[in-house]
């Protein structure tokens, strides 16, 4: 029987095998491509979606686990808090060579969602899980103070 | 070295890890403590047995000193860094659920149950010795206000110390069975709940 799931608001179905990484399908199935495959094993975070608004590392979730639940990919990101964290990073020029970048922002959009004015703490608790290979963190973080302030205005 | 050679010690290799995850370690039953008769000395036996499950790996790493929990039987910090968060199921923004779904994930390899969480910082085990989890796990302030057949109960049925004998993977199960662990236990608290020294 095909699993149903809701990405980015739109119904979808996927008749295969229930244990293929969700990340399979968001990307070979749907061709939704922004969410990228960096280890395959949730050690870097480039393959973060959002699942009923929680960060979720889509590698490592069979796809029957998210059936029912409602999906978020970075094409699918447009939250108040979305808007300012995407402003900002273009503001702060963030991103060197982009492949974590729609992994960074998921969890930093879902950091924001749940928490507008999240301390350095807060963000390097939020953000531990997304390796960035061009080493962007101080970057980072200043963009998400910064889509804080904006929230905040 | 040729391409065979290198096959073989390949297959070397990985027969070795299979051979050292092969099956758990047993546990001594509640019977083989009947000759100490001594009930107080046969009950801080039994709990010394049983503490070859609690000062696992398995049930070590998520009983951590502080807010990080640890991973591997060398208990090396968690990578990512994770920490317990408000609710002992991480932080915002990087939950334990973020990884670890609902059950083992053999393609990633990440472990996973329904109830995935660390142990409330009242229940640290690490860096403690035998006799002072002892004292901890019968103390109602430490324990989450559980009676002794509570803790019972818990250590025999409780689906997420279960997880410790399903770890999934290349990880090492606890010593024995869960409800050879359940059964060292009752004994334990018929005996007198005796706690050893150390």
């Amino acid at each position: 029987m095909p699993i149903t799931l809701d990405v980015n608001g739109t119904r979808r179905e996927f008749d295969g095998d229930p244990e293929t990484p969700l990340l399979w399908v968001i990307r070979e199935e749907l061709r939704l491509t922004g969410t990228k495959y960096g280890c395959g094993i949730a050690q870097c975070g480039a393959c973060t979606v959002h699942v009923d608004g929680q960060t979720l590392r889509s590698c490592s979730t069979p796809v029957s686990a998210v059936a029912g639940r409602r999906v978020t990919t970075i094409e699918g990101l447009s939250s108040r808090a979305a808007k300012a964290v995407q402003k900002a990073w273009v503001d702060l020029d963030v991103v060197q060579c982009g492949y974590c970048q729609s992994g960074q922002i998921m969890s930093a959009t879902a950091l924001l969602e749940k928490k507008p004015k999240p301390s350095d703490t807060d963000i390097d608790h939020a953000m531990a899980g997304n390796i960035c290979r061009c080493a962007t963190y101080q970057r980072i973080r200043a963009a998400i103070h910064a889509a804080s302030a904006q929230l905040a205005a | 070295m040729s391409l065979s050679m290198k096959r073989g010690l390949i297959i070397v290799v990985l027969a070795g890890t299979a051979c050292s995850f092969a099956g758990a370690e047993d546990l001594r039953s509640p019977e083989t403590f009947s000759s100490i008769a001594n009930p107080s000395e046969r009950s801080r036996a039994l709990f010394v047995e049983a503490g070859r499950v609690l000062q696992h790996a398995r049930c070590l790493n998520c009983h951590p000193i502080g807010d990080r929990p640890t991973q591997g039987v060398d208990r090396h910090p968690h990578s990512p860094l994770v920490v317990r968060g408000a609710d002992d199921k991480g932080a915002i923004g990087m939950r334990c659920t973020t990884c670890h779904q609902n059950g083992n994930y053999e393609p990633s390899g990440v472990p996973g149950h329904p109830l995935w969480h660390v142990a409330p910082k009242s229940m640290a085990w690490q860096t403690k010795t035998l006799g002072q989890i002892c004292e901890q796990i019968k103390d109602p302030r430490r324990n989450g206000g559980k009676t002794l057949a509570a803790i019972q109960q818990h250590m025999t049925e409780d689906s997420l110390v279960g997880w410790a004998w399903m770890p999934g993977g290349h990880r090492e199960p606890a010593p024995g069975t869960q409800a050879q662990l359940g059964a060292l236990i009752a004994a334990w608290i018929q005996s007198g709940a005796a706690c050893p020294a150390t």
